[in-house]
């Protein structure tokens, strides 16, 4: 029953909710407290049938048989005269009960397995992989119909054996959350705290898998009313008790005489299922802190106010930026501002450093001049002059002319940064290809000098590689590669070496140090390691919230810092740090517990 | 607890003896041993892959150790039951990496406080007295109990780390890159903390860290993992200013000191004597 196969939620389901903010979130939601209503409303009543229904569920009028409303039947009555209002809700009771039982069933098989397979893995895992298996690829509806001719009309049964049949979507959901959050550090600090692994899953685990689990019961439960009332309308159930199905199917029986009573069975299975399914998506919005107002998209947009009254480029600068601002729209439609007001300059052959802690808003900077700021973030003010040009006011599409080819930028994380699905020299040669319309054979020679260029010893098997075939700080050299290889006059430089290990970060300072003499290139390099900047820059800013607090010459900043922040940050850095006073010796303390534990072996 | 009693000498808290640790056909321990004095830190410094945090899971019971063994206060530890390791978890904590992923991000910091508390049994009221005294410990509000992590900067979330290990007085806690994550103010505030609650409980660390400078501020002794061995162990002045080993001293040359002329005095260095090894 391929139909039965779920879609899991999303990953992000698993993003820990704030207390009370998802109830906050979920009552929020019109349409989740429209569906929680009606849902409410169907199910109190097929509770509460026997004193709201006007008739028993078998009281029968011979003269309303396929008759539409009238004399007290408010919906008029069904092919043997039976009140069709009352019957819908008592119909309610076996429709309802039935498939909760396939979801609890289903639930209680599926999270129980679940948990112990993804916790605990071996042999149950594989036993329960092949079972959960098997069962989905069984036709889940052809199953149940067979079942009718072993075992009668008895559909609670049948509801059971669906239940087990819908069982591995919970054990599929439940094992792979369980498997991704039992390496969580949280999960092997409460190990070393000595937690049983009871009280682990209990605790830890099953706080995770939650959320996911109530959202897919809540589908769940809506197919199981549609499959019940499927066999219900086959003829597949106890023509005794009433359901939405076998209602269905009378009405179907009666389709030339009486064809409105097609309608009060059908909106109700309608009804109700798309009820839970809504809730269940409600609940999933909620879950996952899905608020973000859909704010505007004005992506790298920049406030119309700014470009005219920034003041003129002082000549011989590269890129020269004034009165920088960046601001990020948040939800009320304010704008929260993450850089302010920020001047710098670099020439050519020149390296700019840009330091601070993380927030001071470095990297926001560094990718405004790219026109890169991630969705929300926009330039609100100032101008950013590359050789004379205000890139702030350039268009998109002239912004395209611009980057890689006349600023190349090497980022932080390498490997996250090239497609694994490309071969290397493939992700090499478009950018050339499209930028300086080289053909594939000028391209490829270009990206084999490149590479040479970059200190890779085997630039053709390189070329050749996926980038999980090669080491970070390799894929790091590949990028400095794709980053000139357009022939950039500005280089920016986020955290290039931050990922890295400190002899590979040794040699790609070198290789940028290297790279940037031999070009002649503006480089603007973020960091928040001094070490980094002594090493490469010849001039360095310190930020600190989205301010420049001291822009000065390197030797002068680590010489004479002008500004308190700065001298903060110089002495928290570790090198000359005193060293640990020689230990005394001490005797430990006798380790009580462990001493009980052996004996008690 | 602070006997010092000078005709006694004091026996190691751990030894790690030739431990051999394997994920599949990879070596990522190759026969390594340590000792830790009561009161003492360790660091262990090295690169991505060198073992550096096999050692410290090893020591943990969170990683197989295939050959070798692990003896702490003369019982061996190297392949206990889930019952033993529970019991020794009043001895040996951590504090890991990731400030972010190491708490649990549905539980108040109270609950993660309590949680190794419960585990020894602490009733209710006792326990939360012990979280306020905790707390205070590692300076953060009193209040933090009933907030949950994701209300609290990385440092400061490091602070709850500390205090999740501290809570059950323990004589050994396995630091697994602690300050890594951690901003450079932030950083220096944090080891200030390591240091002070040592001087003040006498607990022993086993540092791990890839960062030369901070290895040097906390450990008296330093040992220098690469490709699942120690190439080099001895104070911690001596190893992080003039090692004797060649690969301590490539790592040593290749970390950048924030002061432009000596890092460009050890550039030179490095670049002659990489021309010198021809590498």
């Amino acid at each position: 029953m391929s139909s039965i196969d779920l879609q899991s939620p999303t990953p992000s389901a698993i993003v820990p909710p704030e207390r009370y903010a998802v109830l906050r979130r979920f009552i929020r939601n019109p349409l989740a407290l429209l569906a929680s209503g009606l849902f409410l409303v169907i199910a109190a009543s097929a509770a509460l049938a026997p004193w709201i229904a006007p008739y028993g569920p078998n009281f029968a009028r011979l003269s309303m048989v396929s008759m539409p409303a009238g004399e007290g039947f408010i919906l008029g009555g069904d092919g043997a005269g039976r009140d069709v209002f009352s019957r819908l809700i008592y119909a309610g009771q076996l429709t309802l009960a039935g498939s909760f039982l396939t979801v609890l069933v289903a639930s209680t098989l599926g999270v129980t397995t679940g948990l112990i397979a993804g916790y605990f893995g071996g042999w149950f895992d594989r036993v329960g992989g092949w079972t959960a298996n098997f069962l989905i690829v069984l036709p889940g509806t052809i199953v149940l119909v067979a079942m009718f001719t072993l075992i009668g009309p008895n559909i609670m049964i049948t509801m059971v054996v669906l239940g087990i049949l819908i069982s591995p979507n919970f054990f599929r959901l439940v094992r792979n959350l369980v498997v991704a959050v039992k390496n969580e550090l949280y999960v092997d600090a409460a190990r070393v705290s000595g937690l049983s692994d009871a009280r682990i899953i209990g605790r830890h685990i099953l706080s995770v898998v939650r959320a996911p689990i109530i959202i897919m019961a809540a589908s769940v439960w809506g197919i199981a009313i549609v499959v019940q009332s499927g066999l219900e309308f086959l003829g597949l159930g106890d023509p005794a008790t009433p359901t939405w199905g076998s209602m269905l199917l009378d009405a179907y029986n009666n389709i030339y005489i009486g064809r409105h009573l097609l309608l009060p069975p059908g909106l109700m299975i309608g009804a109700t299922v798309a009820s839970l399914i809504l809730i269940g998506n409600a609940l999933r919005d909620a879950l996952n802190g899905d608020d973000s107002a859909p704010v505007a998209a004005r992506r790298n947009k920049l406030a119309a106010t700014t470009t005219s009254e920034a003041p003129a480029a002082t000549p011989g600068a590269l890129v020269e930026v004034s009165g920088l601002s960046v601001g990020y729209a948040s939800k009320g439609g304010a704008i929260k501002t993450v850089v302010k007001s920020v001047d710098f300059a670099i020439a050519r052959g020149e390296i700019l450093g840009l330091v601070g802690e993380s927030g001071s808003g470095k990297t926001q900077t560094a990718l405004s001049i790219l026109r890169l700021l991630p969705e929300g973030g926009m330039i609100t003010g100032g101008a950013i002059r590359l050789n004379g040009e205000n890139l702030a006011a350039f268009t998109d599409q002239q912004m395209q002319a611009v980057r890689g080819k006349r600023i190349g930028y090497i980022p932080q994380e390498p490997m996250s940064n090239l497609d694994p699905l490309f071969r290397i020299g493939n992700q090499l040669c478009e950018p050339m290809q499209v930028v300086l319309g080289l053909s594939y054979k000028a391209a490829e020679a270009k990206a084999l000098a490149l590479l040479e260029r970059v200190g890779i010893v085997d630039p053709r098997r390189v070329f050749a590689s996926y980038p999980h075939q090669i080491s970070g700080g390799m894929a790091q050299r590949v990028l400095i590669a794709g980053a000139l290889s357009c022939d950039p006059e500005l280089l920016i430089a986020d955290e290039p070496t931050t990922a890295l290990d400190v002899t590979v970060q040794a040699e790609i300072l070198d290789l940028i140090r290297d790279l940037q003499a031999e070009r002649n290139l503006g480089v603007l390099l973020v960091t928040h390691n001094f070490g980094v900047v002594a090493d490469l820059c010849d001039r360095v800013a310190v930020m600190r919230g989205g301010e420049i607090v001291e822009i000065s010459a390197v030797k002068d900043i680590f010489a004479n810092p002008q500004h308190d922040y700065t001298r903060s940050l110089l002495a928290a850095t570790l090198e000359d740090a005193p060293l640990r006073p020689p230990l005394v010796p001490r005797l430990p303390r006798q380790a009580a517990t462990v001493a009980a534990v052996e004996i008690a072996q | 607890m602070n006997a010092l009693n000078r005709d006694i000498k004091p026996s190691n808290l751990l030894e790690v003896d030739n431990i051999e640790v394997r994920y599949g056909q990879f070596r990522a321990l190759n026969g390594v041993s340590i000792t830790l004095a009561p009161g003492e830190t360790l660091g262990l410094v090295g690169e991505s892959g060198s073992g550096k945090s096999t050692l410290g899971r090893a020591v943990l019971g969170l990683a197989e150790v295939s050959a070798g063994t692990i003896t702490y206060l003369d019982q061996d530890i190297t392949h206990l039951g889930r019952a033993q390791r529970r019991a020794l978890s009043r001895e040996i904590q951590v504090v890991f990496q990731d400030p972010y992923t190491s708490l649990n991000a549905m539980l108040t910091v109270g609950d993660i406080l309590a949680e190794p508390l419960m585990v020894q049994g602490i009733s209710r009221t006792e326990a939360r007295l012990r979280i306020q005294e905790l707390l205070d410990q590692v300076r953060l509000p009193s209040d933090a109990a009933a907030r949950l992590p994701r209300e609290f900067s990385g440092g400061q979330r490091q602070r709850v780390a500390i205090a999740r290990a501290l809570a059950i007085n323990p004589q050994l806690i396995v630091c697994d890159e602690p300050v890594s994550a951690l901003d450079l103010s932030t950083q220096a505030r944090v080891i200030d903390l390591f240091i002070d609650i040592q001087e003040r409980t006498g607990v022993a660390y086993l540092f791990i860290s890839h960062d030369l400078a901070v290895v040097r501020a906390i450990s008296h002794r330093v040992a220098v993992m690469n490709q699942g061995l120690i190439v080099e162990q001895g104070p911690a002045g001596q190893v992080t200013t003039n090692p004797t080993d060649s690969y301590t001293q490539r790592l040593l040359m290749a970390a950048p000191v924030p002061d432009p002329v000596a890092q460009a005095e050890r550039r030179r260095a490095r670049q002659a004597h990489m021309a010198a090894t021809g590498a």
